[in-house]
C-alpha cells in the first residue's frame, strides 16, 4: 500500500525540510531575536568590565566580537535538535528513505540563516560601537558569515551527540569549544589583519576552506551522532 | 581477538613480561637521564625534566590516535573489545597530557621565568587535554553504555580530524602574535649524549602506555564479567 508513494528527489527532500524549518523559525521572531540580544548584551559587558577607553576597546574588538559570536552560536546550537527529539520526529527522519545527512542539512541551513547569518549581519554595528576601524568592518562580516557556517555545523554535531542527555547543553559546549578553536583563530586573525592594513585574504580563504570542508564532512558525523543518540 | 576470555588470557601473558620490562626501562631511562647525561650548556641541570616532559607529550598525542583508532574499529566492525580499548586509553592519555603540561610549566619557570606561555605547542596540548576530558565526560553522561561507546567513537574521530587543523592554526596564531619579550630561539640540535636517554624514556613511556591500557582493559573485563564462569576459573587458577 505504501509502495506507490513516490520517492522524492534529494533536492526536494532537502528543500521541504529547509522550508518547513525556516517557516517555523520565522514564525517566532522572538526566538530569532534572542541570540542577537544575547550577543549585544555580552558585547556590552566588556566595556563595562574593562573600562570605556576607546583605544583599548578597539584593540580587543576583533577577538571580542568573534568570541561572543562563538558563545552565542554555542547557546543556540545546544537546543537545535531538542524539540525534534522530544516529539519523535527525529526518529521518523532516521527511518525515512532519504539520507539522514541531507534531511538534517535542510534543518541546519534554515537554522544558520536565522541565527549565524543574522549574527554576521548585525556584527558590524557592534564593531562600530567598540571602535573597530572601518577597514575591519567588512572583513568582520565576511569572516563571521563563513565562520558561522563552521560553528553551526560543529554545534549541530555537538547537539546531536548530547540531545539524549538530560541537561546536555553544558556538556555540549565543553565538547565543542576545542573543535571551534581553528575557526576562531582564522576569523579573528582575518579581522586583525584587515585593521592593521595587512592582507586578510589568506585568512578568509582558510576560513572558507574550513567552511567547505565542514559542509562536506560534518553532516556525516551529525547523522552518525544522531543515530547513536536515538539508541540511548 | 574479539572474545573476552581469549583477550584475558592473552593480556595476562603479555602483562607478565611487559610489567618488568616497563619498570626496567623507566628506571634505566630515568637514571641515565637524571644522573648520567651531562648538564646543558645554557640551562644547567634544570633541563633534565625533558626526560619526563617530552615522552609524556609524545605518548599523549599518540594515545589520542590509539583511542580514535579503537573507536573507529568498534564503530565499523562492531567489535566490543575495541570499545574497551578506547575507554581504557582515554584516562591514560588524559593523565599523560596533564603530566606534560605540568612538567612543562615546571620547566618553564626557571627557563623562561614564567609558569605559562601561550605558545603553539602548549596551547595545542591544553586543547588536547580538553578533547580527552570531553570524550570521558561524554561516556559518563550517556545512560545506555553501548550507545555511549559509539558516541565517544564518533567524537574522538571528529577530534582526530581536527587535531592537525588545531595545531596548525594555533601555530600560525602564535607566530603572528609572538610576544617580543620571550625569546624562543630555535632548538639547537640535541647532542647524542642527551638524545639516547630521551629515546629510551620515550620507549619506556610507550611500554607504560601499553601496560596501563592492558591493565585497564583487564580490570573492566573483570568487573563486567565478574559472574562469568570462565573468569572465575581463570582468576582462581592464578
Amino acid at each position: 500500500m505504501f509502495a506507490d508513494i513516490p520517492l522524492l528527489s534529494l533536492r526536494e527532500a532537502f528543500s521541504r525540510q529547509f522550508r518547513r524549518h525556516l517557516k517555523a523559525l520565522m514564525g517566532s521572531p522572538a526566538d530569532m531575536a534572542n541570540p542577537l540580544l544575547f550577543y549585544s548584551m555580552v558585547v556590552t559587558l566588556f566595556p563595562l568590565g574593562l573600562g570605556p577607553d576607546p583605544e583599548r576597546l578597539s584593540a580587543i574588538a576583533p577577538g571580542l566580537l568573534w568570541v561572543v559570536a562563538l558563545l552565542s552560536s554555542l547557546m543556540v546550537s545546544s537546543k537545535l535538535f531538542d524539540s525534534d527529539y522530544e516529539d519523535g520526529s527525529l526518529e521518523q527522519l532516521a527511518i525515512a528513505p532519504y539520507p539522514l545527512s541531507i534531511l538534517l542539512m535542510g534543518e541546519i541551513a534554515a537554522h544558520w540563516l536565522a541565527t549565524g547569518f543574522l549574527l554576521a549581519a548585525v556584527s558590524p554595528l557592534f564593531g562600530i560601537m567598540l571602535g573597530l576601524p572601518a577597514a575591519g568592518l567588512g572583513v568582520l562580516f565576511y569572516s563571521l558569515m563563513l565562520g558561522t557556517i563552521c560553528l553551526t555545523l560543529i554545534g549541530a554535531m555537538g547537539s546531536a551527540l548530547t540531545v539524549s542527555i538530560r541537561r546536555g547543553g553544558l556538556l555540549m559546549s565543553l565538547l565543542i569549544i576545542p573543535l571551534n578553536v581553528p575557526v576562531l583563530i582564522f576569523g579573528t586573525t582575518a579581522v586583525s589583519e584587515a585593521v592593521i592594513g595587512g592582507n586578510p585574504q589568506t585568512w578568509l580563504t582558510l576560513l572558507s576552506g574550513l567552511a567547505m570542508g565542514s559542509l562536506a564532512l560534518v553532516p556525516i558525523a551529525i547523522s552518525a551522532a544522531l543515530r547513536v543518540s536515538l539508541d540511548n | 581477538m574479539g572474545s573476552p576470555p581469549w583477550f584475558f588470557r592473552f593480556s595476562g601473558a603479555v602483562v607478565q613480561w611487559l610489567l618488568p620490562i616497563t619498570i626496567g626501562l623507566l628506571l634505566l631511562g630515568a637514571a641515565w637521564g637524571l644522573l648520567v647525561a651531562p648538564p646543558d650548556f645554557r640551562q644547567g641541570n634544570s633541563y633534565r625534566i625533558i626526560y619526563i616532559h617530552v615522552p609524556a607529550a609524545v605518548v599523549a598525542l599518540v594515545g589520542y590516535y590509539v583511542m580514535a583508532l579503537a573507536g573507529a574499529v568498534s564503530l565499523i566492525w562492531r567489535i566490543k573489545m575495541a570499545d574497551v580499548t578506547m575507554r581504557a586509553a582515554a584516562p591514560v592519555g588524559a593523565v599523560l597530557t596533564a603530566v606534560a603540561l605540568v612538567t612543562g610549566a615546571i620547566w618553564g619557570k626557571p627557563t623562561w621565568g614564567t609558569w605559562w606561555v601561550w605558545d603553539a605547542r602548549i596551547t595545542s596540548m591544553l586543547i588536547l587535554l580538553f578533547l580527552y576530558l570531553g570524550v570521558m565526560a561524554l561516556f559518563e553522561a550517556y545512560e545506555n553504555k553501548t550507545a555511549a561507546a559509539r558516541a565517544c567513537a564518533v567524537l574522538s574521530l571528529v577530534g582526530t580530524v581536527n587535531i592537525p587543523i588545531i595545531y596548525k592554526s594555533v601555530d600560525w596564531w602564535y607566530s603572528l602574535h609572538q610576544p617580543a619579550s620571550i625569546k624562543f630561539t630555535g632548538e639547537s640540535a640535541i647532542d647524542s649524549s642527551m638524545l639516547y636517554p630521551l629515546l629510551l624514556m620515550i620507549t619506556a613511556f610507550y611500554c607504560f602506555f601499553a601496560l596501563t591500557v592492558l591493565l585497564n582493559m583487564r580490570a573492566e573485563l573483570m568487573w563486567n564479567h565478574r559472574e562469568a564462569n570462565w573468569l572465575q576459573q581463570m582468576v582462581r587458577k592464578v
